[in-house]
C-alpha cells in the first residue's frame, strides 16, 4: 500500500520517462496527418471516408430511385459515363444490379460499420475512459489504412471490363462463386467484392480488439466500469460482437476467393449447368454461404445500430438535464441484444429449403430478442418524462431515432414469423423495415453524434438553425420513401427488380414514382448538412470546452483535446456518467471527473 | 421546437395508419386453401403491432410536447415507479404478444412445411434457369426419367437433360412452361435449380420459396378457385431477374386432364 501510494524516485523516473516515450506528439506531415497513430486522427480518418462513401451510396441510390419510378426516361450524363450499360442514358438490367449490389456493401460495411462504430468509437472511447490513446496504436492504424485499402478495392469493381458486381450485398452462392458464366458483373467485379470485403473484416477485427483492450486495462483511476458512459458500453459491446461476426465472414470471403479463383467448390454443388457449359464443380454447398454469411450479417445489424444506442443514450440525457432511466438495465439489454443477435441468422433462411422445423426455432429467438430491444425503447421514452429537454439538432436526432427505430422495429413483428415471411420475404416490405431499422435509425445516430461532438472534434460549433431545418427535412423524407415501401410489400411488389414489367406490379407504378420523389429531395436536403459541415469546420463560432453543459470526460478537455488527450492532467473519475438535474458547482450537473468539495465521491 | 415536432410526429403517425386502414395497396385475392390462416395471422400481427406502433409514437410525442424547454426553472421527475413499469410491459405486453404470435403462427407454418405430402397429390417437378421456369409432368406412368446435367441442351429442347434412348420412363415426360393445375385438387412440387438460386413467388398463393443449386426441394399447396397468376422469381440470379416469370393456370379437372392429353399428343 506505501509503495503504491508513494514510489520511489528511481520507478516514478522510468513510468514517466515511458509514458513520454509512448506519448511524444507527432512529427512530421505524414505522421500528423497520413500514418497517424492518434486515435483521433484515425477516428476523423474514418468519419470522412464514410463521409465519402455516403455521399457514392446516395449517388448510387438516386439512380436507382429515378430508373424504379422513370423506367424510359434517361438519366442526364449516364452514357457518358457507363457507355455501355448506361447507352442512351437508361441503364441495363445489369446497371441497376451492380448499383444495388455496390450501394448495399458501400452503405452497410463502409458507413454504417465505420462512421458510428470505427469513427466516433475511436475518437471518443479512449477519452471517455481517460486514457492517453488505444492499447495498439499501431494495430489502429492499420486497422484504418486496411479498411481503407478494402474500400478503394471495392470502387475499382466499377471500373472493371465485366462491371461491378451483381449478386447483391449479401452475394449469396452459386451467382457470386461461379464465375463470368453466370453472366456480366460476376467477373472479376465479384472477386475485388470478395478481396475488399476480407480486407474490410482484417481492419475490424484490428480496430474490435483494440477497443476491448482499451476498454478493459485503460481506464483511468475511478472509472469503474459501471462508471463508463453507454456509448463507451455500446462501443465496447459492439467490438465483442464484431470480433466474433468478422472473424466468421473473413473465411467466408476467403473460400469465396478460393471457389472463384482456386477452382475450389466449397458453394457450388455437382451438375450445375451455366450458359450451356456444365460446370467444373462438385460437392459444395450454397447453403454453407448463406449460414456463414448470415451468422455474421445478422449481428451486423447490431453492429450498425448498437454505437446508435449508445449515441442515444448517452446525448439524449445531456439535453433531457436528467439521467437515463435504469442505466444498468440499458446495459444488460445492450448486452443481452448482443449474445442474442448470434441466435437469430435463420430468420434470413426461412425459405431457403433448411429443415422447416429450424424456421420456428429461429424465429423464437428473434421474436425474444424484442423484449431487451423494447425496454431500451422504453427507458428512452421514459426517460424523457419530466425531463427539461433542450431542443438542439443533436436532440432532436435522438428522438427522431427513437421514432424510426420503433417504426422499423415493429415491421419486424412480421418477418420474424415464418407464416408471415413466407409472403413478404422477396418484397418491398423488407426493404422498408431493414431500411428503417438499421440504415435511416443508425443514420440518426450518426447525426445526432456528429452534431453532439463536432464542437469536441473540430473546436468549432456546427449551426443549429440549418441543423434543424436538416432535421425537419429528413425526418418526413424518411417516412415519405420507406413507409410506402411496406404498402408495396403488402401488395406483393417484389425488390431487388429493375423494372416491373409484371401485370400484377404494374400497379404499383405510381407509389415508386412517389418514393422517388421522396428520395431525390431528402437526398437534396442533405446538402444542408454537408455545407454545415465544410462551413462549420472552418468558420464556425469558437467552442467552448464543455458547450453543452455535459458530464463524461470528453467535456473535460480542451476542444479539440490536445495530442495526448489530457495534457499534464490525469483525470480522476469520482463518479457515474449521468448526474444530471442535480446541484453541481456549475450548474445542474457534475463532471465525472470533477471532485465534490466536500469529498463525497471518492474514486473508486 | 419541440411541439412542432409532435405535431409532425402525429401527422406522420396518423397518415401511416390511415393508407394501411385504408387498404389502397393491400394483399391480392386470395386462391390458396392456406391463404386463409397466412391472411389471418398477418392482419393479427398487423392490428396489434399497429396499436404498439401508434402507442409508442403518440407516447413519444406526447412527452417531447410536454416536457419541452428548460426556461421554467421546473424540476425534474423521474418516471413514476422508475424502470420496473418499461420491464413488466416490454416483457407482458410485447412478450406475450410475441409468444401468442409464435404459437399460432408455428401451426400455420407448419401446415404448409411441414405437413406430409398427400398422398393423392399431384406431383409435378420445377426447375428453374436464368430466367426462366419448366414443369414437368410425369405422364402415362406417374414415374420421372432421371435428370443427367450433361444432357441439358437449350438448343434441340432438352431442357432437363433427359435421355429417353434409354430411360423408358422420361419417354412420356411432359415439360411445360406454365404450371397448369386442376382446380381444388393438391399439388406437390419437387423444386430444383439448373444453373443459380431463384425463388418461386406466387402472391395469390401467398407462398414463396427459394430454388437452391443441389437441392430438391418439396413444396404443398392447393389452388382454390380458376385462375391465371404470375409466378416471379424473388431471388436475385442474374441480369434477367427482374424479368424471370411463369405462368399459373389453375383450371376445372375436366379441362385439365384434356391439356394434359394435348401436351402428350404433341
Amino acid at each position: 500500500m506505501a509503495d503504491s501510494a508513494s514510489p520511489s524516485p528511481v520507478h516514478r523516473d522510468t513510468t514517466e520517462k515511458l509514458a513520454q516515450l509512448k506519448h511524444l506528439p507527432p512529427e512530421g506531415f505524414l505522421r500528423t496527418h497520413v500514418f497517424s497513430l492518434d486515435h483521433k486522427v484515425i477516428g476523423k480518418q474514418y468519419l470522412d471516408m464514410a463521409l465519402v462513401a455516403v455521399i457514392v451510396g446516395m449517388v448510387l441510390s438516386w439512380l436507382m430511385r429515378f430508373h424504379l419510378g422513370f423506367p424510359e426516361t434517361p438519366v442526364p450524363g449516364l452514357g457518358t459515363i457507363a457507355p455501355s450499360s448506361g447507352a442512351g442514358g437508361v441503364m441495363t438490367p445489369e446497371l441497376y444490379l451492380s448499383l444495388m449490389t455496390m450501394h448495399g456493401t458501400i452503405m452497410v460495411f463502409f458507413v454504417l460499420t465505420t462512421a458510428p462504430f470505427a469513427g466516433f468509437g475511436n475518437f471518443f472511447l479512449p477519452i471517455q475512459v481517460g486514457a492517453e490513446d488505444m492499447a495498439f496504436p499501431r494495430f489502429n492504424m492499420m486497422s484504418f489504412w486496411v479498411t481503407f485499402v478494402g474500400f478503394l478495392v471495392l470502387l475499382a469493381a466499377f471500373l472493371v471490363p465485366e462491371g461491378a458486381p451483381i449478386s447483391g450485398w449479401t452475394a449469396y452462392a452459386p451467382l457470386s462463386a461461379v464465375g463470368k458464366d453466370a453472366g456480366p458483373g460476376l467477373g472479376l467485379g465479384q472477386t475485388l467484392w470478395a478481396v475488399s470485403i476480407a480486407l474490410f473484416c482484417v481492419g475490424q477485427l484490428l480496430g474490435s480488439l483494440n477497443f476491448i483492450t482499451t476498454t478493459l486495462d485503460l481506464r483511468t483511476k475511478g472509472m469503474s466500469l459501471a462508471r463508463m458512459p453507454f456509448s463507451t458500453w455500446a462501443w465496447f459491446i459492439t467490438s465483442i460482437i464484431g470480433l466474433i461476426a468478422f472473424s466468421v465472414l473473413l473465411p467466408a470471403c476467403v473460400l469465396l476467393f478460393l471457389d472463384r479463383v482456386g477452382g475450389t467448390s466449397f458453394f457450388i454443388p455437382a451438375g450445375l449447368v451455366i450458359s450451356d457449359r456444365l460446370q467444373p464443380h462438385s460437392g459444395g454447398s450454397p447453403l454453407l454461404w448463406q449460414h456463414l454469411f448470415w451468422f455474421f450479417g445478422h449481428p451486423e445489424v447490431y453492429i450498425a445500430i448498437l454505437p446508435g444506442f449508445g449515441i442515444v443514450s448517452h446525448v439524449l440525457p445531456a439535453f433531457a438535464r436528467k439521467p437515463v432511466l435504469g442505466p444498468r438495465l440499458l446495459i444488460g439489454c445492450m448486452a443481452a441484444i448482443g449474445f442474442l443477435s448470434y441466435t437469430v441468422w435463420g430468420h434470413h433462411m426461412f425459405l431457403s429449403g433448411m429443415n422447416p422445423f429450424s424456421a420456428t426455432l429461429f424465429s423464437v429467438p428473434t421474436l425474444v430478442i424484442t423484449i431487451p430491444a423494447t425496454i431500451v425503447v422504453l427507458l428512452w421514452i421514459g426517460t424523457l418524462y419530466g425531463a427539461r429537454l433542450r431542443f438542439t439538432t443533436a436532440a432532436l436526432f435522438c428522438i427522431g431515432f427513437i421514432s424510426v427505430f420503433v417504426s422499423g422495429g415493429i415491421s419486424g413483428f412480421f418477418l420474424a414469423q415464418p407464416s408471415i415471411d413466407t409472403y413478404l420475404h422477396g418484397t418491398y416490405f423488407v426493404v422498408g423495415h431493414f431500411h428503417f431499422v438499421m440504415g435511416v435509425a443508425a443514420m440518426f445516430g450518426i447525426f445526432a453524434g456528429t452534431y453532439f461532438w463536432f464542437p469536441k472534434m473540430y473546436g468549432r460549433m456546427m449551426n443549429e438553425t440549418l441543423g434543424k431545418w436538416h432535421f425537419v427535412l429528413t425526418f418526413i423524407g424518411v417516412y415519405c420513401i420507406f413507409m410506402p415501401m411496406h404498402y408495396l410489400g403488402l401488395a406483393g411488389n417484389v425488390r431487388r427488380y429493375s423494372a416491373f414489367t409484371d401485370e400484377y406490379m404494374k400497379g404499383s407504378l405510381p407509389l415508386h414514382r412517389f418514393i422517388t420523389y421522396a428520395a431525390l429531395v431528402t437526398g437534396a436536403v442533405q446538402i444542408l448538412f454537408f455545407i454545415n459541415l465544410f462551413w462549420s469546420r472552418f468558420r464556425g463560432a469558437v467552442a467552448p470546452e464543455n458547450p453543452w453543459e455535459a458530464t463524461t470526460l470528453e467535456w473535460s478537455t480542451s476542444s479539440p483535446p490536445p495530442f495526448d488527450n489530457f495534457g499534464t492532467w490525469h483525470p480522476v473519475v469520482y463518479r457515474g456518467p449521468d448526474e444530471y438535474g442535480v446541484e453541481g458547482p456549475s450548474g445542474d450537473f457534475r463532471m465525472q471527473a470533477v471532485p465534490d468539495r466536500g469529498g463525497k465521491g471518492a474514486p473508486a | 421546437m419541440g411541439k412542432l415536432f409532435a405535431v409532425l410526429l402525429t401527422i406522420i403517425t396518423a397518415v401511416s395508419m390511415y393508407i394501411f386502414l385504408s387498404r389502397t395497396w393491400w394483399l391480392p385475392h386470395d386462391i390458396s386453401v392456406l391463404g386463409h390462416g397466412i391472411d389471418h395471422q398477418l392482419m393479427e400481427t398487423l392490428v396489434e403491432s399497429g396499436i404498439l406502433f401508434v402507442a409508442a409514437q403518440l407516447v413519444l410525442a406526447a412527452f417531447v410536447w410536454r416536457f419541452g424547454g428548460d426556461g421554467d426553472g421546473r424540476a425534474i421527475k423521474t418516471f413514476p415507479g422508475g424502470a420496473i413499469p418499461m420491464v413488466v410491459i416490454a416483457t407482458l405486453l410485447v412478450g406475450g404478444e410475441v409468444l401468442a404470435l409464435t404459437l399460432v403462427g408455428t401451426k400455420v407454418w407448419s401446415s404448409i412445411y411441414q405437413a406430409p405430402p398427400d398422398p393423392n397429390a399431384l406431383r409435378i417437378d420445377v426447375l428453374a434457369e436464368q430466367f426462366a421456369f419448366y414443369f414437368r409432368y410425369s405422364g402415362a406412368d406417374g414415374r420421372f426419367g432421371t435428370i443427367h446435367p450433361e444432357l441439358i441442351d437449350e438448343g434441340n429442347g432438352n431442357i432437363y437433360g433427359l435421355d429417353p434412348a434409354n430411360d423408358t420412363t422420361a419417354r412420356d415426360d411432359i415439360v411445360s412452361a406454365s404450371l397448369v393445375v386442376p382446380v381444388n385438387h393438391p399439388i406437390l412440387l419437387s423444386m430444383h435449380a439448373k444453373d443459380v438460386g431463384h425463388a418461386f413467388y406466387v402472391p395469390a398463393l401467398r407462398i414463396q420459396q427459394d430454388f437452391v443449386p443441389g437441392l430438391l426441394i418439396p413444396l404443398q399447396f392447393t389452388a382454390t378457385q380458376p385462375a391465371k397468376e404470375e409466378i416471379v422469381c424473388t431471388q436475385l440470379c442474374g441480369l434477367g431477374h427482374y424479368n424471370m416469370r411463369g405462368y399459373l393456370e389453375v383450371m376445372p379437372q375436366e379441362e385439365f386432364d384434356q391439356w394434359l392429353a394435348d401436351q402428350a399428343s404433341n
